[in-house]
């Protein structure tokens, strides 16, 4: 791991009683253990099964990586807000709603795209304020207010385009005033060994890495643990638990805007219904990467690594040749695996060491 | 060791009421933190010592009296108001963030940094060391400050706790029953800390229900009964036996003590009487067995 919390060799003549401390035992207790030996087991079992059907190839691999960024970017963000002790069920509608503003206002009303994608920008990030404000002036549960998020945007968002538009898919995105250098930035692709690797796989590493070094090495990635662990201890030492809050609810809204535009740039069209479910699916993630529903405990490289599961089993089984409706319940049966190494680990993590 | 009761009281609350509706939680309250003190606060539940700590602690504001921090009067909108004049807070069970390592908790919300601007970091060496450090002063080895707070026995959390607020300048230690949920030799742990806070120079207000645990370590001891004061005494003016009796428990509690004899005894002859009964049972069952295996 790139980034682990102790430093080894800093620590200064070291106790008789921590030589005990098996490092493999160490190495368990990090919350991502489980979704990156279960990364390495999921890609074994489709080398075995599918190796010989293009999963092992670069197209292959490009193609799983595709999905695990796009829902690896949502995920991340969801697990710093889940590590926070909150939900945001909005994720999903946001991505819709951001995806059909921009194609709106670019195609409908002659728009530049850039200007288009800030609008867009903005309204993800009100879309994140409010939540987090409503959650925190009520004490309501954020489930339920992101919920009602959830539906509010998605039904604005089929209303207002059948209105202005009379339909509820709209393409012709390719042909606005700078699409060109917007597509340099969220839909180039990369060609290496005969393959096309998306960029969202960059962005989506990127934001992995930003979140880990925020989680790991920030007073502000402190704070995201603390409001998580124990709202009342944080509030009670001077956290400034609102903002962090709200600030984490910003990041799920613009994640759901990240996506949105690498999809509506790529595709050059957006749908109302784009982005349905992501939200769980972004959960399901942050969920077998480690991070505990609960709060307060977790990983953004776990997030990464269950989106990676998560992409390679949406593709895996295509490649095997299974059909594709299988999917869910697979995806259901890992994520109950995963809850129940998590309880493991987390209570190997509590546990006493004499 | 003896307090040093001249000078100005780091804190001090004169004649404070608190109202809540039609509710008395205190009235008419006085008392008094010196530094190098502990301050036993004593009451029994429901007597207004958690109303009188929020008072200080910054939670709630009194309705009536007044609060003098160094003899100045002073009014706190939030506990950071009081955090910020030197008076920390450590809660019973809130005060920490269980599933964090030692040091992360340490620092929470007053992280150590290093370098500039957006490489401005978390300065997790730093945090470990001063977290060792100040643990060890208090004369806790810790085995590893990134292990989890969770995996620490209570005495050692209310510890880290306490070292916390020592080291981040508090002049004024309150500490909200911090041996209520302890076994005896953690407790004993905890009151060695307490003595440390002390000999450092801290006014410590220590607030329980256990005259066993407040009595050796207290220097003087306010008493508290159903949102009233009974007065402020130093050590050398009351004995234990007498602050118990004052602590609206004392009658009672000998009450209690008799009771619970009685129960014993009586548990003890009740047992005698069930295991005759059951002896008689048997033979019982017995002859019944008997019986009922002969023809009809």
């Amino acid at each position: 791991m790139a980034v682990t919390e102790e430093v080894a060799g800093q620590r200064p003549a070291a106790d008789e009683r921590l030589a005990r401390v098996n490092p493999l035992r160490r190495l368990m207790v990090r919350p991502e253990m489980g979704a990156v030996s279960g990364s390495i087991v999921v890609w074994v079992f489709f080398a075995i099964f599918a190796g010989d059907r293009g999963f092992l190839s670069a197209r292959g691999t490009a193609n799983y990586l595709q999905v695990a960024a796009e829902l690896g970017i949502l995920a991340v963000a969801v697990a710093l807000l889940m590590i926070g002790g909150e939900f945001d069920l909005s994720v999903g509608s946001v991505l819709g709603a951001c995806g059909m503003i921009i194609v709106v206002l670019s195609v409908e009303y002659g728009w530049n795209i850039w200007a288009a994608i800030a609008a867009s920008l903005l309204f993800a990030i009100a879309v994140g304020i409010i939540n987090g404000y409503i959650v925190l002036t009520t004490g309501l549960p954020s489930f339920i207010v992101t919920l009602a998020m959830l539906f509010i945007v998605r039904g604005a968002t089929i209303g207002l385009t059948r209105q202005i538009t009379g339909r509820t898919q709209l393409g012709g995105l390719g042909n606005v005033p700078g699409y060109e250098t917007a597509k340099a930035v969220f839909a180039s692709r990369l060609k290496i060994a005969g393959a096309e690797f998306s960029i969202s796989i960059l962005w989506w590493l990127a934001i992995a890495a930003l979140a880990t070094w925020i989680l790991l090495r920030t007073p502000f990635g402190n704070w995201i643990t603390g409001v998580g662990g124990n709202v009342q201890a944080a509030r009670n030492i001077g956290v400034p638990v609102i903002r962090v809050k709200i600030l984490l609810f910003i990041g799920t809204a613009v994640s759901g805007w990240l996506v949105a535009t690498i999809q509506a740039v790529t595709f050059t069209n957006s749908d109302v219904l784009r982005g349905n479910f992501r939200e769980f699916y972004a959960i399901v993630a942050a969920v077998i990467g480690g991070t505990l529903l609960t709060g307060g405990y977790g990983s953004a490289i776990g997030a990464v690594f269950g989106a990676l599961i998560f992409g390679m089993v949406q593709q895996g089984i295509v490649f095997m040749g299974v059909d594709a409706d299988w999917f869910q319940a697979v995806l259901g049966a890992m994520l109950l695996a995963a809850v129940l190494i998590n309880r493991f680990v987390r209570n190997r993590a509590m546990e006493v060491r004499r | 060791m003896s307090a040093t009761t001249n000078g100005t009281p780091l804190v001090e609350l004169r004649n404070v009421s608190k109202y809540f509706g039609n509710v008395i939680a205190l009235k008419d309250v006085s008392m008094s933190v010196y530094a190098g003190e502990v301050m036993c606060l004593l009451g029994d539940n429901g007597a207004g010592k958690s109303t009188l700590i929020k008072i200080i602690s910054g939670v709630h504001s009194p309705d009536e009296g007044e609060l003098l921090v160094e003899g100045k009067p002073t009014r706190f909108n939030s506990p950071r108001d009081a955090l910020n004049a030197g008076i920390a807070t450590v809660y019973q069970d809130l005060a920490i963030v269980p599933l964090m390592s030692i040091s992360r908790n340490f620092f929470l919300g007053s992280e150590p940094t290093r370098g500039w601007g957006p490489f401005k970091r978390f300065d997790v060496a730093t945090a470990d060391r001063i977290t060792r450090e100040e643990l060890a002063k208090m004369g806790i080895h810790v085995r590893d400050t990134a292990q989890a707070v969770g995996t620490l026995s209570g005495g050692e959390r209310q510890s880290v706790a306490i070292a916390r607020a020592v080291y981040f300048g508090a002049k004024v230690l309150i500490l909200d029953e911090p041996t209520a949920a302890l076994g005896v030799k953690e407790a004993g742990v905890v009151l060695r800390y307490i003595a440390q806070a002390r000999a450092r120079g801290l006014g410590v207000v220590f607030i329980t229900h256990n005259v066993h645990h407040a009595y050796p370590i207290g220097d003087r001891f306010t008493l508290l009964n159903r949102g009233r004061s009974y007065g402020t005494f130093r050590k050398s003016e009351v004995t234990r036996e007498e602050v118990v009796a004052m602590m609206a428990g004392g009658e009672e509690l000998d009450e209690l003590s008799h009771e619970l004899e009685e129960f014993a005894r009586t548990d003890r002859l009740a047992a005698e009487k069930l295991k005759e009964a059951g002896r008689e049972f048997h033979a019982e069952a017995q002859v019944v067995h008997h019986t009922s295996d002969q023809p009809r």
